[in-house]
């Protein structure tokens, strides 16, 4: 009997030490990250760092100002979300409550396969078909642009945004669209101002995840984007947070101001998710409270 | 059911995958059929450029010597020369020549490799000086049409700043810190894509990785070849280097690749994989 | 029923409705229009010889086999740790609820995690397990990553399959006799298995897709090794990262297509067996 109680004591402690490994897990990201990523804006002081215009890492007079990279990631996922919200949210709404079970099953598998892609794969037909076609259509002299990136990304965010909607729209009660056909709406409405409304949280959610893919996504958008450091403006080349750092990550020295600065690019890139995913959580939780 | 598939399914590819899978890329019947040559492990890391070479090169040798590990990690000149200081790696590849604060490395010629001046297939123009690809790569000549091809804006598609063929390109030219791109990527293969997709791109490639996929240009009238290199003529090249720390003794195996990558069986290794082989350096 | 609404009414019926198609109409044809240039481009190179061999710098040959055998040992090896730690986690979450605020952190720590952008996950995997913990590159390293990446979907899944696990099993168990963990060793892991599965499929499909992590911890080795445990020393390119490297370093893109329709029909496959497992819960 003395075995078995001691297995119980043993178990939960191995149990509670997986759990622990969650937590273990997120300490130590954070830790690295701030570790390596505060020498270099000690070095090169914050505001310089975070507002500079200028990114030149290399060179006679290296700067290291990362305005650009965080101006456009915040307009890339932005433009992302402008675009793919509305088309996400159009279709979950279609297959949840439009399409018959088969169009709904198959458009779904697809979908689901698409959120399977590969990000290179995505950077190498942008780079193939979308890159030189923005070039002719627009006459621009690079087709490698702000504008190119954001397409990529919406479509890449799509999937995020259409799985979790259709199951947030599928598990609207049905007693609250009855109620609003028998109050003499016709479906589109029932839609518009019942469901989605009812599915505002789940929505949200997938919103959510959507945004922290186009944040996080770095070799899709390097192939699309151009990677010169400017200033976003919609028809230039442009660097994005990720792409800034996996451009010259393998490049820079060990120990290098550089290679310290692209670290420090990785922490702001790391709280701005997190301060991203705790405001919407944020304000998920205030929704699912009323 | 599903569950005895599933479980046997797993057994299945566990199994065939703690097997051997003892295949060796075509180890040819006539190799050495005892376990002779070098063993141990060599690391080497650098230059994106070299790898073609050096992965041939590696191949080659550890064919001869069944028993010896070689790795090659395509990390960047820069970081190779100091992985090869700080003894990360036995050898340090460069495609660049040591800068300054760069002493304490001991740098040795294995092969010149050109640096191809790129454009896209359509693109009609066969021929640039080195003054007109300084003002193309610089930004002030801006159209196609200045240099004799189509009216077109002349998009500069270029290497990341860290890169030895983006130096190489730039101290020849004498643009360093002045070239204004359009596109930067990370790798010789992207670039290609890049100028393989736009019409109007030009840019720049170790000539071992030119395809049919992009044209080159010739240069002040010079074409890209191995005997331009050699004698010179082709202006635009630069050094392969095997870089090792000076004050550090060789250990032999090393050593043994090293003379085997300057040896005469090397040249037509180095020569397939697109470098000149240096002789007698 | 239509007649009886205002004209403002059904212009916006008819406007909404057009809206959904339109969208859903864009979603389809980008569907339609990526799976099939994937295909179509990649089908053609998919040969016996680029399945079977692997790639030789020598004779300028490519093969991705020791890359689709890096694959699975890395998804065995990724499992292996990933399956104990997440769903130890998910039963102490879900059935030894001592102190809820340790509860919260911990769901907190999975949430933020399953946030975190992989390239992140590759620097730090980089630091700690390569550097640190001196595994350098190779497919223990990146396997430790990468379950630390699928960790959150482990434990998600796991908790919402042992919440469907009736209350009275769990009574009628310890009304026996059973200790707590005797009768979550005999009654609850059993009855979970199918939902443990699904997690486990489900996460196959992002360690497949996943690249940027695994370069800066498994590296981009295409050398066949002889058993399972030497490659966990060795550095290893999966499939993804295979296509990475072919594409953006060699710029042999029809290559890069044939891998991504390989991996597409892989993504494929485990999307319908998770549904099949789904079906059967």
């Amino acid at each position: 009997m003395k075995i078995r109680v001691m297995l119980e004591k043993v178990m939960n402690v191995i149990l509670c030490l997986s759990g622990v490994t969650a937590i273990a897990a997120v300490f130590v990201i954070s830790l690295y990250m701030l570790i390596n990523g505060v020498p270099a804006i000690q070095k090169v002081g914050l505001v310089p760092f975070l507002f500079g215009q200028t990114w030149r890492s290399t060179g006679s007079n290296p700067e290291y100002g990362i305005l650009p990279f965080l101006l456009t990631s915040v307009y890339g996922t932005f433009g992302a979300c402008l675009v793919g919200v509305p088309i996400g949210l159009m279709t979950s709404v279609f297959l949840a409550k439009i399409a018959n079970s088969k169009i709904a099953g198959v458009v779904t598998g697809a979908v689901e396969l698409l959120a399977g892609i590969p990000s290179v794969v995505y950077g190498l037909i942008g780079m193939l078909v979308l890159v030189p076609n923005i070039r002719t259509i627009f006459h621009l002299k690079t087709g490698t642009t702000l504008f190119s990136a954001i397409i990529v990304l919406t479509i890449m965010i799509l999937p995020s945004i259409i799985n979790v909607s259709v199951t947030a729209l599928k598990a609207v009660p049905k007693e609250y669209e009855e109620a609003s056909y028998a109050l003499g709406a016709t479906k589109i409405e029932t839609i518009f101002k019942v469901s989605i409304p009812a599915a505002k949280s789940g929505i949200a959610a997938g919103i959510v995840l959507g945004i922290g893919r186009a944040v996080g996504e770095a070799m899709a958008v390097m192939m699309v984007a151009g990677n010169v450091a400017n200033m976003p403006s919609f028809f230039k080349s442009v660097t994005f947070l990720t792409t800034a750092i996996a451009k010259e990550m393998a490049y820079a020295p060990n120990g290098s101001l550089q290679k310290q600065a692209l670290y420090s690019i990785a922490l702001v890139l790391f709280i701005f998710i997190m301060v991203i995913n705790m405001v919407l959580n944020i304000l998920l939780k205030g929704r699912k409270e009323k | 059911m599903k569950k005895y598939l599933s479980c046997i399914l797993f057994v299945c590819i566990a199994v065939l995958m703690l097997n051997a899978c003892s295949n060796d890329t075509g180890v040819s019947p006539g190799a050495s059929s005892e376990q002779e040559g070098l063993s141990g492990k060599i690391s080497t890391s650098g230059s994106t450029s070299m790898e073609k070479v050096v992965a041939s090169l590696i191949e080659a040798f550890t064919k001869k010597n069944p028993s010896l590990k070689m790795s090659f990690d395509a990390t960047g000149s820069g970081a190779g020369i100091t992985a090869a200081l700080e003894g990360v790696a036995d050898i340090g590849l460069s495609s660049r020549n040591l800068k300054e604060g760069e002493e304490a490395a001991k740098a040795t010629v294995v092969a010149l490799d050109g640096i191809a001046v790129i454009v896209n297939n359509e693109n009609q123009v066969r021929n640039l000086t080195v003054e007109q690809l300084g003002k193309i790569f610089s930004g002030k000549i801006t159209n196609w049409n200045e240099v004799g091809g189509k009216d077109e804006l002349i998009q500069i598609v270029g290497r990341e700043a860290g890169s030895g063929t983006r130096e190489g390109f730039e101290s020849i030219l004498d643009v360093m810190d002045v070239c204004v791109y359009d596109q930067e990527h990370t790798s010789t293969g992207a670039v290609i894509t890049a100028i393989a997709a736009n019409s109007n791109a030009i840019g720049y490639a170790s000539i071992a990785s030119v395809s049919s996929k992009i044209s080159t240009l010739s240069v002040g009238g010079v074409e890209c070849t191995e005997a331009t290199i050699l004698d010179g003529t082709y202006q635009i090249q630069r050094p392969f280097l095997m870089v090792t720390a000076a004050d550090k003794e060789i250990d032999d195996k090393v050593k043994a690749f090293m003379e085997f990558a300057l040896s005469k069986e090397a040249e037509d290794i180095i020569r397939k994989a697109g470098a000149v082989q240096v002789k007698g350096k | 029923m239509n007649e009886s609404l205002s004209p403002k009414r059904k212009v916006y019926g008819v406007l909404l409705q057009g809206f959904i198609f339109l969208c859903t109409g864009i979603t389809v044809a980008l569907l339609v229009g990526l799976l099939g240039y994937i295909f179509y481009q990649g089908l053609g190179h998919i040969s016996w010889k680029l399945l079977s061999t692997a790639r030789s710098a020598l004779e300028d040959t490519i093969g991705i086999l020791p890359n689709i055998i890096y694959t699975l040992y890395i998804i065995f090896t990724t499992l292996l740790i990933a399956i104990p730690i997440g769903v130890g986690a998910a039963i102490y979450l879900n059935e030894y609820v001592v102190n809820k605020r340790f509860v919260q952190i911990i769901e907190f720590a999975a949430e933020t995690l399953s946030g975190i952008p992989s390239i992140i996950f590759g620097l730090v995997g980089y630091m700690f397990f390569c550097q640190k913990l001196k595994l350098g590159s190779s497919i223990l390293a990146g396997s430790l990553t990468l379950s630390i990446m699928i960790l959150p979907t482990i434990i998600r899944t796991t908790q919402e399959t042992l919440k469907t696990v009736p209350n009275t099993y769990r009574e009628g168990s310890f009304a026996l006799g059973a200790t707590k963990w005797y009768m979550i060793r005999t009654i609850l892991i059993p009855s979970s298995l199918d939902g443990i599965l699904s997690g486990a499929i489900l996460s196959i499909g992002r360690i497949v897709g996943e690249s940027a992590a695994l370069i800066f911890t498994a590296g981009t080795g295409y050398v066949l090794v002889k058993n399972y445990f030497e490659a966990l020393q060795t550095s290893g390119g999966s499939l993804s990262v295979a296509l990475y490297v072919y594409v953006y370093e060699h710029g042999e893109f029809g290559v890069g297509f044939a891998i991504a329709s390989i991996l597409m029909l892989i993504v494929f496959t485990v999307n319908v067996a998770t549904k099949a497992v789904k079906k059967k819960i």
